[in-house]
C-alpha cells in the first residue's frame, strides 16, 4: 500500500480517522479530472454528460453497496457530520417543537452530539443520552426508560463507537424506538467502511457515513433516508443545482436527492468513492469484516498483555476495527510520540468523543485503528512500541 | 532532530520523572489553575511573594511529559525572581529550558505552565506570544 519513498516505513494504526486509499481510487479521480472534467447536470457537450453520468453512476453503487431502495435516497455531503447537520436543520426543525426529545448516547462522536445541542438551544428540545455500561456497551433498560413518556422524536446512535469499538444493536435500538415512535438515525461512519451494512434491515430513517474512513477520498459522504421522508423535508442549503424554478421572490425545489445538493458538488470524490466501493466489493466485505475482526482480537490480545494497560469497552469477541486505551500515568500523547520515533501512527487524544472518555474517569487514550490491509506484524511493531514507551517513561 | 530523540534528553525526562516544587501552598498569596482540553493536561501554580519577590512556588497537576516537565523547570527558574522579571518570561525562555523545538500541538504542552503564571501573577489569560503563533 505505502509505496512512495519515505525516510522509515510507516505503519498506519489510525484508520478510524482516516482510512489508506487504494490506487484504484486515485487513478479514478485522476483519470476523471484529466478526461471528463466539467460541472455536472448542466452542460450539453460530451464530457459533461461523461461527467454527470459518473457522478450519477457513484451514487447508484453507494446506494447498492448500503441497500437502499432506490439512488434517490443516497444524498451526497461533504463527510458524515455534514449528513446529520441536514437532518438537524432540514428534518428536525420542521418536525421537533419545544418540549420533544432526542434521545443520544454518552458514546456518540462530537459529530452526533454537537448538532443537537445546536438545535435543543435553538428549539428547546430535550436531550437525553443512553448511559454506557462498564463494559462499554449501551444500556438498554435506561433506553427503554428514555422513551416511555412517548416526547421522544429522534433517538440517534453510532453503529460502531470510534473510541469503545462496541457494536451496538442498532435494529433492536430502531425496534425500540419505532415502538416508542421515534424516528431512529445512526451514524455508520466506522461500520459502513468494515461490515457488510443494509440500511433496510437496520431498519433505520437516516443513516450517515463518510468516504473518507472506507477507502474513499476526504469532502465526500453520504445520508441515506427514506424516500418518502427526504420529499418531504425542506431544503438544507439554498444554491444552484437544488432547485426547479427559480423567480427573484421565490423558487421550486428539484425532486430527491439534488434538493439537498445545493451548488457544484465534490465531483471528483463522489467517483473516487463509487471506486472505492467497487475495490470493497471486489474483496467482499464479509472478508474484510472477518479480517478485521481476526486483526482486532490478535490486537486486544497482545496490547492487553502489556503491563499497566487499560483497554476500554468490551471484549475481543465482538468489537470494531479499533482499540483505544491508556498507558498507566504516560499521557497518551506522550506514547503516541515514542510509536511515531518507531515509524508507527496511532492517534492520542479524545478522538472527538470527550464524554465517552468522561464517562470512563480517562482525559486521553491511544487508539489504534485497523482496515483490511492491516497486519499480524504490524501489531506486533506497536507492542514492542509500547515496551519502549514503559522503558523511556516508568 | 525528532521529538523522541528531544524526549530523550535528560532534563526533560528528569524533570518528569523527579519534579521540583511539586506541591501545594498553605496559604498561598498567588494560585491559579488552567488546563489544555485538547490534551487533558491540568495544572495548579501556587506563589509566595516577598517585597515584590516570588520567594515560593509549588504546582500541581497532570499531563504529558513536556506539560509537566515545563512546570518544573519554570518553578525552578521563578524562585527568587522579581515579579516584573518574571513577567518578561516569555515562549523562547521556555523552549530554551527544554531545549527542543516543538510542533503546534505539543508547543501549547510546553507553554501551559508560563500561562498558568501569567494568569495567576498578572491576571494574563491568554496563550503567551500568541501573535507569534503559527494559524493553523
Amino acid at each position: 500500500m505505502f509505496r512512495e519513498p519515505r525516510e522509515r516505513p510507516l505503519i498506519y494504526l489510525d484508520s478510524a480517522a482516516t482510512s489508506q486509499k487504494p490506487d484504484a481510487v486515485l487513478d479514478a479521480m485522476d483519470r476523471h479530472y484529466r478526461r471528463c472534467n466539467a460541472n455536472i447536470h448542466r452542460g450539453i457537450y460530451a464530457i459533461a454528460e461523461e461527467a454527470t453520468a459518473a457522478y450519477e453512476d457513484a451514487r447508484r453503487r453507494v446506494a447498492r453497496f448500503v441497500g437502499a431502495a432506490s439512488p434517490a435516497e443516497v444524498v451526497f455531503t461533504r463527510n458524515a457530520t455534514e449528513a446529520i447537520n441536514l437532518v438537524a436543520h432540514a428534518w428536525a426543525r420542521a418536525n421537533l417543537a419545544a418540549g420533544d426529545a432526542v434521545v443520544l448516547t454518552e458514546m456518540e462522536h462530537h459529530a452526533n452530539l454537537v448538532p443537537w445541542q445546536l438545535l435543543a438551544a435553538d428549539r428547546g428540545v430535550q436531550l437525553r443520552f443512553v448511559p454506557v455500561t462498564d463494559d462499554g456497551e449501551l444500556n438498554l433498560d435506561a433506553y427503554r426508560c428514555l422513551l416511555a413518556d412517548g416526547r421522544a422524536k429522534l433517538v440517534g446512535v453510532a453503529h460502531i463507537s470510534n473510541v469503545l469499538g462496541t457494536v451496538n444493536p442498532v435494529a433492536e435500538i430502531a425496534r425500540i424506538a419505532r415502538d416508542a415512535g421515534a424516528r431512529v438515525l445512526v451514524d455508520a461512519s466506522q461500520s459502513v467502511p468494515h461490515l457488510p451494512v443494509d440500511v433496510r434491515a437496520l431498519d433505520a430513517d437516516f443513516v450517515a457515513f463518510t468516504g473518507h474512513k472506507m477507502l474513499g477520498p476526504t469532502a465526500i459522504g453520504a445520508l441515506w433516508a427514506k424516500r418518502e421522508l427526504l420529499d418531504a423535508m425542506p431544503p438544507f442549503l439554498g444554491g444552484g443545482e437544488m432547485i426547479r424554478e427559480v423567480k427573484l421572490t421565490g423558487s421550486k425545489w428539484n425532486d430527491v436527492p439534488w434538493k439537498f445538493e445545493a451548488g457544484t458538488m465534490p465531483i471528483a470524490e463522489a467517483v473516487g468513492l463509487g471506486a472505492a466501493v467497487d475495490w470493497l466489493e471486489c474483496v467482499g466485505m464479509d472478508a474484510v469484516w472477518a479480517h478485521d475482526q481476526e486483526i482486532v482480537a490478535h490486537a486486544y490480545k497482545r496490547i492487553a498483555e502489556v503491563p499497566d494497560v487499560r483497554i476500554l469497552g468490551p471484549g475481543p469477541a465482538r468489537r470494531g476495527a479499533l482499540v483505544a486505551f491508556t498507558l498507566g500515568d504516560i499521557h497518551a500523547h506522550d506514547v503516541a510520540t515514542v510509536l511515531d520515533a518507531h515509524g508507527i501512527a496511532v492517534r492520542a487524544g479524545h478522538h472527538c468523543a470527550m464524554p465517552v472518555h468522561e464517562r470512563f474517569g480517562v482525559a486521553a487514550t491511544v487508539r489504534a485503528s485497523f482496515h483490511c490491509y492491516t497486519t499480524h506484524d504490524e501489531i506486533e511493531a506497536l507492542v514492542h512500541g509500547l515496551s519502549r514507551a514503559r522503558e523511556v517513561f516508568v | 532532530m525528532s521529538e523522541f530523540d528531544d524526549l530523550f534528553r535528560e532534563n526533560i525526562l528528569e524533570h518528569y520523572k523527579h519534579p521540583r516544587n511539586r506541591g501545594t501552598l498553605e496559604d498561598p498569596d498567588y494560585t491559579y489553575e488552567d488546563s489544555n482540553p485538547l490534551c487533558g493536561d491540568r495544572l495548579r501554580m501556587d506563589f509566595r511573594v516577598r517585597d515584590g519577590v516570588i520567594v515560593e512556588t509549588r504546582f500541581v497537576g497532570h499531563g504529558c511529559s513536556i506539560s509537566q516537565a515545563a512546570a518544573s523547570m519554570l518553578s525552578e527558574k521563578l524562585e527568587g525572581m522579581r515579579l516584573e522579571d518574571a513577567r518578561r518570561i516569555g515562549r523562547g525562555d521556555v523552549l530554551d529550558m527544554l531545549g527542543i523545538e516543538l510542533g503546534p500541538v505539543r508547543l501549547k504542552c510546553a507553554l501551559l505552565a508560563l500561562k498558568t503564571m501569567k494568569a495567576g501573577l498578572y491576571g494574563i489569560n491568554q496563550w503567551p506570544d500568541e501573535a507569534e503563533q503559527p494559524r493553523p
